[in-house]
């Protein structure tokens, strides 16, 4: 019998092209890498400076293999991370070729005639591809006998990173990575020759947000990182997926653990939301779970002595449902901005079915009741599929960034906004007051207003900036908005106003990870879970109905909010009041937050660790890290974020398990026991289709600059390493900090008088700080200062806002 | 059948008098064994008393019963344990689970790690057979000091490594 060959002829679409490697044929898109075409075949060249993410570079020549272009075989092997796919180009890797493979053989010889080999006491061993492909492609010996070339070993490059340069294969991908995707080229190719080595510029440490990402890049273990040295080996490590708790971006990652102890944590890959990069903050900044004050046990503060002291949980739970069931209809709840989706459910329903109240609010913020109103009309209920994304982003011809600092707030977002500007096809406007690092590195142009005055100048901007309105209007376009707008009146009506003018879609960008899923879950006095509307009695039926509650049970009055729950508390309106993890030190006025803490009757504080709330709390519950819970996160884009649990048995209980026990206790059921439930529970909710809310309409007003002697308007934003709470015990993290100065013009300096001296002491009635100072391109009579840096605390020292007036007088020499 | 059949065990009784005892006098007399025997085992130290051990936990990898925990630390110029920049600061094993078969031995870079001929090894608390740092550690001979201190017999760990035959030769004979 005799056999037709088959016809199998590969079909090539338009823009694609057909090539041979080892002997298969295969079909790519043009101007793909012929080491990741291989790659995707499951032949793996063996690489080091090659990454996904990074321009090709060409620089270790690991990866050689035989090309043949129109039957004609190229001269020498070619680098298969440098050279795209060709119609007809026959490819031959180690797989098939000795010549290929000699050559890879070569090159690793040469990489490892200067390489220590001192596997044992690197911190890569066991992870390094150094290691892995010179078993898989290297020679069994060397045929170098003289002495290796040496350097000093290891040198900090900054606090956290540190470079041991004799381990090096000068492979320029933290070079890559630094000059191309984060915009802070501190680190370069220093030297020729065999003395090539990679370092810093001296005086210049590599000051940058994003480092860690350059240890987890490198193929060897010249970068390694401080916090981590010598703690572990991958075989003893457990790594679990997570996600990371600190600002909105929900970026996911890889949590690395032993024994009980989180020993570090890595980016992992999300193509959506974060690729391959996480910020220093995400990646260092874990160790607040075991600081010495973490509270492990509930506590009750006892009548007689006036000290908190350890109790039972039934205790603890008692004294707490006697109060609150005392206080029910005077009680006001205040979550915080960093709870999962689950757990901010369970404070929501807690307050309306327990307390009975809509005295509730998770802005633990300056906020305004414009802002309120904007998230229940345009940020309530947007998913990945309906508003805003991080793709979008890369893709908008035109992103403009208002009272937002990308670097600071929402450093993965920053890291989109650079991506997407560097290919040259999104333009990036900022409407901010000076051109800060983050407008430069997105190429961006800053639109300079006086603090306070974004609202007008977004009015403004048909007229004064006509080539941003036009870029907005085209399609795609995005406007990003920063928590910082609440302190703008009318910032956001003149937002939605630009937005309807335009076209262009509007994100909100809040910097803590938990407030995106606060409004979801309707922690907010006037919106109930889903977006539904408290004043609305159709939404309300709907709750009541899903969570199985008389008809009208319901309090309709919409709450109040933060400032209203602390000033009624203060006046003794409240009586109780329900805390999670709010710092009153970030509230607008923590003078009034203590006063209000000390007065109320009845103060309930879920924590993780003591804390100024924990201080005047009648009674204390433990709460669980997010590490220690599953759960989650609905970041800025509306995108669920979910997470396992990463440390087990741990004993600390979410705080929806805590919240449902309370509630029991007073007799009503919230079926929040574990967070499982809790998300269930928000399922059977649903969406909505009840009247959504009117969206504000605030007037802009102009900032009038302030006319007085020795006084300037005060712009602040809080920076991404600062003095928060989540940063503790961080002293590797903390190093790389960015300098805490004050800004302001050189004319402003002049005129205020403190051009001469070497720090600026800005004060208010409240209080005073002093401050070196740097000149900055900032408006006349603005001077700018770090809302949480160092010894620069705004809102604790002066009580002032983004936009308040404040005094600004020579502080002396240091 | 013969008559001398019933006292002919007795015979046998009594011809093993006069043979070779194979009953040990264990505790009384301890017993020698061989020079290889896999007992207890020691972390070694260079001749000035720094520890040889850097905390690379090929050890503990190579282990086939998990019996061997350690955690690395960094050394520093104020608080050096070991030539170097790494040093292990936890190390414990746990007899409840080693075997014996010395593929820690094999794996160890430094000759750090070694058995001795010890062999009692036996407890009635599983608590105490997992012996740490301060058990292991090989006890400070003459001329050795107690770390952290600097690095006395050169300038790097280097000279520690080449000269290693050199100096420990000298450290045996000053200790003559």
């Amino acid at each position: 019998m005799t056999v037709a060959p088959e016809k199998n002829e590969l079909v090539v679409p338009e823009g694609h092209v057909k090539l041979v490697i080892d002997g298969i044929e295969v079909v790519a898109p043009k101007g793909e890498l012929l080491i990741r075409t291989a790659e995707r075949m499951g032949i793996t060249i063996p690489r080091f400076c090659d990454h996904p993410l990074l321009d090709p570079a060409g620089a270790c020549r690991q990866c050689l293999v035989e090309v043949e272009m129109g039957g004609r075989p190229m001269p020498k092997p070619q680098a298969s991370c440098t050279i795209t796919v060709a119609d007809g180009m026959v490819v031959k890797t180690q797989v098939t070729s000795p010549v290929a493979d000699k050559a890879q053989q070569g090159v690793m010889e040469l990489l490892l005639i200067n390489h220590p080999l001192d596997c044992p006491i690197c911190d890569k061993g066991g992870e390094c591809p150094l290691q892995n492909q010179a078993l898989a492609h290297g020679r069994t010996d060397s045929r170098f006998v003289d002495r290796k070339r040496t350097f000093a070993k290891p040198i900090p490059i900054s606090t956290q990173v540190l470079l041991d340069r004799e381990r090096c294969v000068l492979c320029q991908r933290c070079t890559r990575f630094s000059a191309q995707i984060a915009g802070d080229p501190f680190i370069e190719l220093l030297e020729r020759g065999a003395q090539q080595q990679i370092g810093i510029a001296e005086e210049k440490p590599f000051q940058s947000y994003f480092s860690g990402n350059t240890i987890q890049i490198c193929p060897v273990g010249a970068l390694t990182s401080a916090a981590y040295r010598f703690r572990s080996r991958p075989f003893d490590l457990v790594s679990t997926p997570g996600v990371c708790e600190h600002c909105s971006s929900g970026c996911a990652e890889r949590t690395d653990w032993r024994r009980g102890k989180v020993m570090r944590k890595l980016a992992a890959n999300d193509p959506e939301v974060n690729e391959e990069w996480i910020c220093d903050k995400g990646r260092f900044a874990f160790r607040y779970t075991g600081a010495a004050d973490r509270v492990l046990r509930p506590m009750v503060r006892d009548k007689a002595t006036g000290e908190l002291k350890q109790a039972s949980w039934t205790e603890a739970l008692q004294v707490a449902a006697e109060a609150l069931t005392k206080a029910r209809g005077s009680a006001g709840v205040l979550t915080g901005g960093r709870l999962t989706l689950e757990d901010a459910y369970a404070y929501s329903k807690f307050a309306r079915v327990a307390l009975g109240t809509n005295d509730i609010d998770f802005r633990a913020r300056p906020h305004s009741r414009e802002e309120q109103e904007f998230l229940a009309s345009t940020v309530v209920g947007t998913t990945p599929e309906t508003g805003v994304t991080f793709t979008g982003i890369e893709a908008a011809p035109t992103v403009l960034c208002v009272a937002f600092e990308p670097e600071e707030e929402a450093p993965i977002v920053f890291l989109r906004l650079r991506k997407a500007a560097r290919k040259g096809r999104t333009k990036v406007f900022h409407i901010g007051q000076w051109t800060s690092p983050a407008v430069e590195k997105t190429f961006g142009t800053l639109l300079a207003t006086p603090p306070g005055g974004e609202a007008a100048a977004v009015d403004a901007l048909s007229s004064h900036a006509p080539d941003v309105t036009e870029g907005l209007g085209k399609p795609g376009s995005v406007i990003l908005v920063g928590e910082r707008a609440a302190q703008v009146p009318g910032l956001f009506s003149a937002l939605l106003r630009l937005s309807e003018q335009t076209g262009a879609r509007i994100a909100w960008i809040p910097r803590r990870a938990g407030e995106r899923g606060a409004v979801e879950v309707g922690a907010l006095p006037t919106l109930l879970p889903g977006g539904r509307l408290v004043a609305d009695a159709a939404a309300r039926a709907e709750v009541e109905q899903a969570w199985g509650l008389e008809p009208g049970s319901l309090p309709d009055v919409p709450g109040r909010d933060t400032n209203g729950i602390i000033e009624a508390a203060a006046n003794g309106e409240l009586r109780a009041l329900v805390v999670g993890g709010v710092d009153p030190y970030d509230l607008p006025d923590p003078q009034l937050a203590l006063k209000a803490l000390r007065t109320a009757d009845f103060v309930l504080s879920l924590e993780l660790r003591h804390s100024a709330v924990t201080e005047f709390a009648d009674v204390v519950l433990p709460i669980a890290p997010s590490v220690e819970k599953a759960g989650t996160f609905l970041n800025w884009e509306g995108r669920r974020r979910e997470f396992g649990t990463t440390l087990d048995g741990t004993g600390a209980l979410p705080d929806c398990r805590v919240l449902d026990t309370l509630a029991v206790e007073m007799d009503a059921d919230l079926f929040t026991q574990t967070p499982t439930a809790a998300a269930g529970d928000l399922a059977r909710l649903g969406t909505t289709s009840t009247a959504r809310a009117a969206a504000p309409t605030v007037e802009s007003r102009q900032q009038s600059l302030p006319q007085s002697d020795g006084q300037a308007l005060l712009a602040t934003w809080r920076q991404l390493l600062d003095n928060g709470s989540l940063q503790e015990e961080e002293p590797h993290l903390a190093g790389t900090a960015r300098r805490v100065v004050a800004r302001l013009s050189e004319h402003t300096a002049e005129v205020l008088g403190v051009d001469k001296a070497e720090t600026v002491r800005v004060s208010t009635d409240r209080g005073s700080v002093t401050v070196p100072f740097e000149y900055a391109d900032l408006p006349d009579g603005v001077v700018w200062l770090p809302g949480n840096s160092g010894d620069v605390r705004v809102r604790r020292e002066l009580g002032a806002l983004h936009g308040s007036p404040v005094n600004v007088h020579p502080g002396g020499t240091e | 059948m013969g008559f001398l059949d019933p006292v002919k065990g007795f015979g046998v009784t009594f011809g093993m008098m006069f043979k070779k005892v194979a009953t040990e006098k264990y505790p009384e007399v301890k017993k020698v064994t061989a020079p290889r025997y896999h007992g207890r085992h020691q972390l070694n130290r260079h001749p000035d008393g720094l520890e040889k051990c850097v905390g690379c936990e090929l050890c503990a990898w190579a282990c086939p019963a998990d019996a061997i925990f350690v955690e690395g630390g960094n050394n520093t110029d104020e608080e050096r344990y070991s030539p170097g920049e790494r040093y292990g600061a936890d190390y414990q094993i746990n007899y409840l689970r080693c075997i014996g078969c010395g593929l820690c031995i094999e794996a160890c870079p430094t000759r750090s790690l070694t058995m001795t001929n010890e062999y009692e090894l036996a407890n009635d608390n599983r608590q105490v057979l997992i012996f740490t740092k301060e058990d292991l550690l090989a006890p400070l001979l003459p001329g050795m000091e107690a770390p952290p201190h600097p690095m006395r017999l050169g300038e790097t760990e280097q000279d520690y490594y080449v000269n290693g035959p050199e100096l420990a030769k000298r450290a045996q004979e000053e200790a003559k």
